[in-house]
């Protein structure tokens, strides 16, 4: 196995008495997709200002590309690329404006600066927004750009955090095919999210994380699989609901719809379920992968 | 991986430094209405000044000539000042993350705002200086004179814009920022920027006395009527290096502090 270019062993960090890392362990492959999804409140972006250099852990140790991030903190911001929750642009600049000045500032050769910037523009389809001000783009053309400029450099390993947070359906889609095509350039990512489709569709890893603990770790149809096989959901007339363990194969399902009509009970729908990342954030932790108030609270102290 | 590049003949602290800087500037440009204010606000209490009150007032000379000094340095105040809310618009956006995770220097970003708030003043106090003369003010300094008396307000506007800086640091966001432009505006009204402190009640006129607008302004004064300027100028420029170290080293120090 290939070293990895994400290490964090042990990770600890607190603002006074609140603990929002309590020793967290990871990985991430070179060329892989680590999710870190958890709700909020859970340490998720804790963990990515760490491993960016932004943050110092209380304890533990992280290596980015090699280099640790407290000591070599130069040498990983080389390395990296951070785009956060709040899009990192400059509002008052153009599309165009933000890539060149960001790619001067990335240390490109001058004639790259032009370049590279019109070539991320072109891929993430922001060429004829590109000559507009920032402050007139939406949302999704934001985090758009905001991922480009983060690419400039060409780093090794990029963490996005809580990348869609925001976003409609349709600018979540359109971000989640630019991180597919960051991804199939053999870029490392570390991405997190509290959606558990987003964590699905982009990773080729998922770590849970809760209270500044990883609490699982594994593909995700390892951690499906952890939390029981697929169901025969049925919506009954009533508004009850009731689901049959199924092995999902035809006759199985034939099988169980036949007993159903038998029973002569009133089916308004029904559909064969897998397991989905609720079911798994629901079976690790006893509750669903909604955020409290008080979680809130913590993630906005941090 | 980041492809490896010759560093520049000045280094790659230059390098940022003045890529950052254009950034600055770009944005003054893209702000006209900012610089428009910085000129529209102090032109107005010029009118309001030599129009309204000047009839009432005795200076000794012709007041408009004895007002228009201190509007230059409301003026240079007003727009240092504006230099807040740029800094609190970095500092709370996510923009200041991505300039400390590269691989450069990110005090330069604050280096870049000043330098940008040099410019727009230059501007703003051109702009004033040209409608003073419209008005009818009609000073009388040499060549030389001018350079020290605009050396003076630069020098001003670069202590001032420090000052500015370490509170737009500070702020919890351009908002709040904004009201450090507003106390700034009224420090020049309890010196002897609009009136000769002699008028004011005995307390004002302690307030006045210390305040670092009057030698400012008694200098720039003598400086562009061709009068003696004594030894105020020593008190001017002390005044200016003290607010300059004072902000330059708390803008770098809260600046570490709030990451």
């Amino acid at each position: 196995m290939t070293a990895p270019v994400v290490v964090a062993r042990g990770l600890r960090k607190s603002y006074g008495d609140l603990t929002v890392l309590d020793g967290v362990d990871l990985d991430v492959a070179p060329g892989g997709v680590l999710a870190l999804l958890g709700p909020n409140g859970a340490g998720k972006t804790t963990t990515v200002r760490i491993l960016a250099t932004l943050l110092k852990p209380d304890a533990g140790t992280a290596h980015v590309a090699g280099k640790d991030v407290v000591t070599q903190a130069a040498d990983v911001r080389a390395s990296i690329s951070l785009t956060g929750q709040f899009a990192a642009v400059d509002e008052l600049l153009t599309g165009v404006e933000n890539m060149r000045l960001m790619a001067r500032l990335a240390h490109l050769g001058s004639r790259e600066v032009r370049t590279r910037s019109d070539e991320l523009l072109e891929l993430f389809d922001l060429t004829d927004a590109g000559r507009r001000v920032v402050k007139t783009y939406s949302g999704g053309m934001r985090r758009r750009l905001d991922l480009a400029v983060g690419l400039l450099g060409r780093p090794q390993v990029v963490f996005l955090d809580e990348p869609t947070t925001g976003l409609d359906p349709r600018s979540r889609n359109a971000l989640w095919d630019v991180i597919r095509d960051v991804v199939a350039e053999g870029t490392t990512v570390l991405l997190t999210t509290q959606y558990l489709e987003e964590a699905d569709q982009l990773a080729d890893r998922i770590a849970v994380i809760d209270h500044g603990r990883m609490i699982a770790d594994g593909t995700a149809t390892q951690l499906k699989r952890a939390v029981g096989s697929a169901h025969v959901q049925l919506v009954l007339r009533d508004g009850e609901t009731e689901r049959i363990a199924t092995d999902g194969t035809v006759p199985d399902v034939r099988r169980i719809l036949a007993d159903v009509e038998r029973r002569g009970v009133a089916v308004d729908t029904w559909e064969v379920r897998s397991p989905t990342l609720d079911d798994v954030f629901l079976t690790l932790t006893g509750r669903p992968a909604e955020p409290t108030e008080e979680l809130v609270l913590a993630t906005q102290e941090s | 991986m980041t492809t490896i590049t010759t560093p520049p003949a000045l280094g790659w602290g230059a390098h940022d430094t003045a890529a950052l800087i254009w950034r600055s500037v770009r944005r003054s440009v893209r702000q006209l209405d900012t610089i428009l204010l910085a000129v529209m606000l102090p032109v107005m209490l010029l009118l309001l000044f030599v129009y309204v009150f000047g009839g009432a007032l005795d200076t000794g000379m012709d007041y408009v000539d004895f007002v228009v000094p201190g509007i230059i340095l409301l003026t240079a105040g007003y727009g240092s000042a504006n230099t807040a809310v740029d800094v609190a618009t970095d500092m709370t956006g996510g923009i200041i993350d991505r300039f400390r995770s590269l691989p450069i220097r990110p005090t330069g970003v604050l280096t870049g705002h000043v330098v940008a708030s040099m410019v727009r003043n230059a501007v703003s106090t051109a702009l004033v200086i040209g409608i003073a003369f419209v008005i009818g003010f009609s000073p009388s300094a040499s060549a030389l004179d001018w350079v020290a008396a605009l050396g003076l307000i630069a020098l001003f506007v670069l202590a001032l814009t420090w000052i500015a800086v370490a509170i737009g640091v500070v702020a919890s966001g351009p908002e709040a920022a904004s009201g450090f432009t507003f106390i700034i505006l009224f420090i020049p009204y309890v010196s002897s920027a609009f009136v000769p402190p002699d008028s004011m009640p005995s307390v004002l006129q302690n307030i006045a006395t210390y305040n670092p607008i009057t030698p400012l302004a008694d200098t720039v004064r003598g400086l562009l009527l061709g009068q003696p300027v004594g030894d105020t100028w020593q008190a001017a420029v002390l005044w200016c290096v003290g607010i300059f170290l004072v902000g330059r080293v708390a803008a770098g120090l809260l600046f570490r502090r709030s990451r």
